[in-house]
């Protein structure tokens, strides 16, 4: 299959939807355009197990290679393995149901729906390219929509917000350029290309400085801590598609490259530095847990558990095992789907209610069955009922970090799965609050989920459900690429 | 004979220009507008004449050089300047002395042809003072402003000061080597104080024309002053011009002293970014904003030169390339808005989409281009600069220089900011763009966009150098 329609198609809807006159136009372009790639997508995930069925056992499938600045030793390479189809099925699901859910949007249609366009197409490259150059190009395209999404789209806050997730982004993508032109120099091929770079072997003291630089520069992407401030104050001042694709997708970004570049291609650095990994990943989960139980917008309340749930799968990177590589990925995706669902219902509530308060909610499910119904579900999955998708992250996680025997992975562990009571008092306390109780009179006129929202719900809900009960052939996709990376990290041990 | 006109034939046509508007200027009675129309059809056919029948070799017994990269450097420049008598219609039309103001741009950019092609010091501080002197006439072009002529003068008194210590380092260099020729001198430089002592004197004015820190205080004075067309000339093609001789002397004349200047300039380009954007975060006069970003933007053109590298090289040239147009479009955009509202400062551009969209919309491409964000070209741009920089894997130094992008950042999305979020009651209204203008504002936001990503302009620099 031909990879580079994933970055193309996108392209091609953002440059229609500059050309189109009225707001119908451009919301059924970019729906169409949006629906062309989920289909190849999925048919992507179909081709990939052909072809893995077949036997093909190559680390990157449906390799492209093309010149460009052969000078510089820059070449546009695209090629998948499990672990990123994995992830761009979850771009494909989120920003189809982004694109619906944004619907009504009245100002500034045409760019609103360009930007988000274009956001897409940054992480569809992300996730496909395998030139380091390339991956830092994609990475830096993603930052600025969500700049003008949130300042423009925005609300509360908005320039504060734009302006601090803007500056924080560049920081971290300003230590992914050190590290990345460190590895460039120092590999025993002046070579951006990720496979050739994994082959060769950068000195110890360049992995000593690189790691820290690339692991910090992904980690802000993916709200590590201490460098997780910008995700409540983003998520809470974007619009809905907006906070959509910084969770859904954005994060996702900085937990590929962690996984990908920096401990991939740095096995050495991971292993020295894998305790410091793990301990500012705890204290993200359980931070990020306790500040969401003080919430009361529901948009804090999500933001919050974001940093919390991603703080899962840099615990599931750090611990340097295969079956927590595998739950890390596993978590990506799931909170990827779970988290644009959380956003989308909230934005749902809010154009009827026009409030995020919990406290001025109550009663709404008589009103809006459908909306509040997709709000349990989703609420139980990022508690981690079994039967959805968290559940199945989560443990994958904690089964591989409980591989190990010492005492401070022990404790890490149990810190960890500690928050989980946490997430289960706000989460239950939010719901609650939103759905049951006596309805006030000013909410009794309000209408359910509109043709447009129901869809964007279903398409969610359904890999939400299609990872929690069939876990294994999400597990299946990701494992040999998370095999590699472990062969790698432990030395073919 | 022939070698003569086959060489020097860039500055031979502009010179046949610089004739022809003079004959224009006696014979009286043409408008400005169609006075425009010919400049810029001449300017376009100085610029497509430029990719048509080149030579290499030397002139004079190696006083003038000129190569196919110096042809490129020379193309570029040529473009700019057409660039500029397309953006800055506007003003170009109300101005009384329209062919004077390009009769002097000419001369100065004949002045930077000989500059880039000069292989000897001797014709190097010709050339300079060729390419200073008329910019000062036209830094004075508001002829009603006070302000103007004071950055005039100043310009002047610093470019004279500079000029002056030009030549004690020439004479210097000449006492101590008894050669001024750029071929002889590397076989006859040595590290030694005499010779180091020459080096700084001739590299304090090349920092006084690139306002180099702590050289560089005229600058934002001088281009708040002028008339925007002189402010762009000034940042884009002066700069560019002075930075491609720069990589020169420093490459092929100084090579022996390579450990002395490579620490000099990574000391100068971190203080004159951190300088410029430490001065630019708080400017209101757009004006000043951008002189302080120009100046910030120096400092990362410094990075590519401590390459010391074809790659350093060619990435010089790049980004002078990338710099003609997106600083062209910044300086286009706020040249229309001053001229058609009188309005400066960045608060006034409040609310500004809501009115222009597509004034916004460039002025947006450039700043993110000179921002270094993709997918625009200042990103490629930029990313090589650093790139060539990094060979010598100093990485305290390339940090620093990354995290400066960060701060620069900050202060383009202000305008940014300023024009896309921001309410406002009043916003400046609707501007109806000259078609040339809208013509040059294309070229710019299309160089914006495929300079970068279509490698090969890269790759042909490259297989120059």
């Amino acid at each position: 299959m031909n990879l580079s329609l994933l970055i193309l198609i996108p392209l091609l809807t953002a440059v229609a939807v500059l050309f189109m006159r009225t707001r119908q136009q451009v919301k059924w372009v970019s729906l169409f355009g949006a629906a062309i790639q989920i289909i190849l997508s999925l048919l992507l995930f179909v081709y990939y197990r052909n072809e893995v069925a077949a036997g093909n056992t190559a680390q990157m499938l449906f390799q492209q290679q093309y010149e460009w600045f052969p000078a510089l030793h820059i070449s546009f390479h695209l090629g998948v393995d499990g672990i990123s189809l994995a992830l761009i099925m979850l771009t494909a699901f989120v920003v189809i149901a982004g694109i619906l859910v944004s619907w009504n949007i009245e100002k500034m249609t045409k760019e609103f729906y360009f930007l988000l366009l274009l956001l897409s197409l940054g992480a569809y490259g992300f996730f496909l390219s395998l030139d380091l150059f390339m991956l830092f190009f994609f990475l830096e395209i993603a930052v600025i929509p969500k700049y003008l999404l949130i300042g423009i789209w925005g609300s509360g806050n908005k320039e504060y917000s734009a302006n601090k997730l803007a500056l924080m982004l560049m920081g971290g993508s300003a230590l992914v350029l050190v590290g990345l032109l460190g590895l460039y120099f120092t590999g025993t091929e002046r070579t951006f290309d990720l496979l050739k770079l994994s082959q060769s072997n950068i000195p110890y003291n360049i992995q000593m400085i690189c790691f820290p630089l690339l692991f910090i520069g992904f980690g802000v992407f993916s709200g590590l801590f201490p460098f997780h401030t910008w995700v409540p104050d983003g998520h809470s001042s974007a619009p809905t598609a907006g906070s959509m694709f910084l969770a859904g997708i954005s994060m996702k970004l900085g937990g590929y490259g962690c996984l990908r570049v920096a401990t991939y291609l740095l096995p050495e650095g991971a292993r020295e530095y894998a305790d410091i990994v793990i301990v500012l990943s705890v204290i993200g989960i359980l931070y990020g847990a306790f500040v969401t139980m003080m919430q009361k917008d529901l948009k804090y309340i999500n933001a919050y558990s974001s940093v919390s749930h991603c703080g899962f799968v840099l615990l599931g990177i750090g611990m340097l095992t295969k079956t927590a590589f595998t739950g890390a990925v596993i978590q990506m995706v799931s909170h990827g789907l779970m988290t644009a669902l959380f956003f989308a219902v909230i934005g749902m509530i809010y154009q009827r209610t026009h409030t995020r308060m919990i406290d001025e909610m109550g009663g709404l499910l008589k009103k809006m069955p459908f909306i509040i119904t997709v709000l349990f579900i989703v609420g139980f999955c990022s508690l981690g009922l079994p039967g959805l998708s968290g559940f199945v992250a989560e443990i994958t996680v904690f089964m591989g970090s409980w591989e190990h025997p010492d005492v401070l992975h022990r404790i890490i562990t149990i810190l960890a799965c500690m928050s989980i009571v946490v997430t289960a008092v706000y989460i239950l306390r939010a719901v609650s609050k939103v759905a049951m109780g006596p309805l006030k009179a000013t909410f009794s006129h309000l209408k359910d989920a509109a043709w447009n929202e129901k869809l964007a719900a279903v398409i969610l809900l359904f890999g939400i459900i299609a990872i929690g009960v069939a876990p294994f052939w999400l597990n299946d996709l990701i494992r040999p690429g998370a095999e590699i990376i472990i062969k790698k990290i432990t030395g073919g041990q | 004979m022939s070698e003569f006109i086959s060489l020097m034939k860039p500055e031979l046509i502009l010179t046949v220009i610089i004739f022809v508007l003079l004959f224009i200027k006696l014979s009286k009675g043409i408008k400005n507008d169609s006075l425009l129309n010919v400049i810029q059809f001449l300017l376009l056919f100085n610029f497509a004449s430029g990719f048509l029948f080149n030579h290499e070799g030397n002139l004079f017994g190696g006083m003038y050089h000129t190569d196919k990269l110096i042809v490129v450097q020379k193309n570029i420049l040529s473009l700019g300047v057409y660039l500029i008598s397309l953006l800055f219609a506007d003003w170009f039309k109300k101005t009384e002395h329209l062919s004077e103001f390009f009769i002097l741009l000419l001369s100065a950019l004949l002045g930077m042809f000989f500059l880039i092609s000069s292989g000897n010091f001797l014709m190097f501080f010709l050339s300079l003072e060729l390419a200073t002197i008329p910019v000062a006439a036209m830094a004075n072009f508001d002829l009603h402003k006070r302000i103007s002529s004071e950055g005039a003068m100043k310009f002047i008194l610093t470019s004279a000061f500079s000029s002056g210590i030009l030549l004690f380092g020439i004479s210097l260099i000449y006492g101590a080597t008894g050669s001024i020729s750029f071929s002889e001198l590397p076989s006859a430089i040595r590290v030694n104080s005499l010779q180091i002592l020459a080096f700084v004197f001739l590299f304090t004015a090349f920092a006084f024309k690139m306002s180099i820190v702590p050289f560089h205080l005229w600058t934002a004075d001088v281009y708040e002053g002028s008339p925007m067309a002189t402010t762009s000339f000034l940042s884009v093609i002066s700069k560019g011009a002075v930075a491609f001789i720069l990589t020169t002397v420093l490459y092929k004349v100084f090579q022996p002293m390579e450990e002395v200047w490579y620490n000099m300039i990574l000391l100068l380009s971190v203080i004159t970014m951190i300088t410029g954007n430490l001065f630019a975060l708080r400017q209101q006069n757009i004006k000043r904003f951008l002189a302080f970003s120009s100046i910030a933007q120096v400092g990362f053109i410094l990075v590519g030169i401590t390459g010391n590298s074809p790659e350093g090289l060619t990435s010089v040239v790049y980004f002078v390339l990338i710099y003609v147009f997106s600083n062209l479009a910044a300086f286009a955009v706020a040249a229309t808005i001053s001229a058609h509202s009188g309005k400066e400062n960045i608060s006034d551009y409040k609310g500004f989409y809501q009115t222009n969209p597509f004034l916004t919309w460039v002025m947006a491409l450039a700043l993110f281009s000179l921002a270094g964000i993709p997918p625009t070209a200042g990103f490629f741009g930029k990313l090589f600069l650093l790139k060539a920089g990094a060979a010598n894997a100093n990485y305290i130094y390339i940090t620093i220089v990354a995290l400066n992008l960060i701060v620069s950042l900050y202060y383009y999305l202000r305008v940014i900011r300023s024009m896309f979020m921001d309410k406002n009651e009043q916003p400046i209204e609707k501007i109806n763009v000259q078609f040339s203008t809208k013509f040059g504002m294309f070229i710019c936001g299309a160089g914006i966009v495929l300079v970068g990503i279509l490698s090969w302009i890269y790759d042909y620099i490259q297989s120059l150098t």
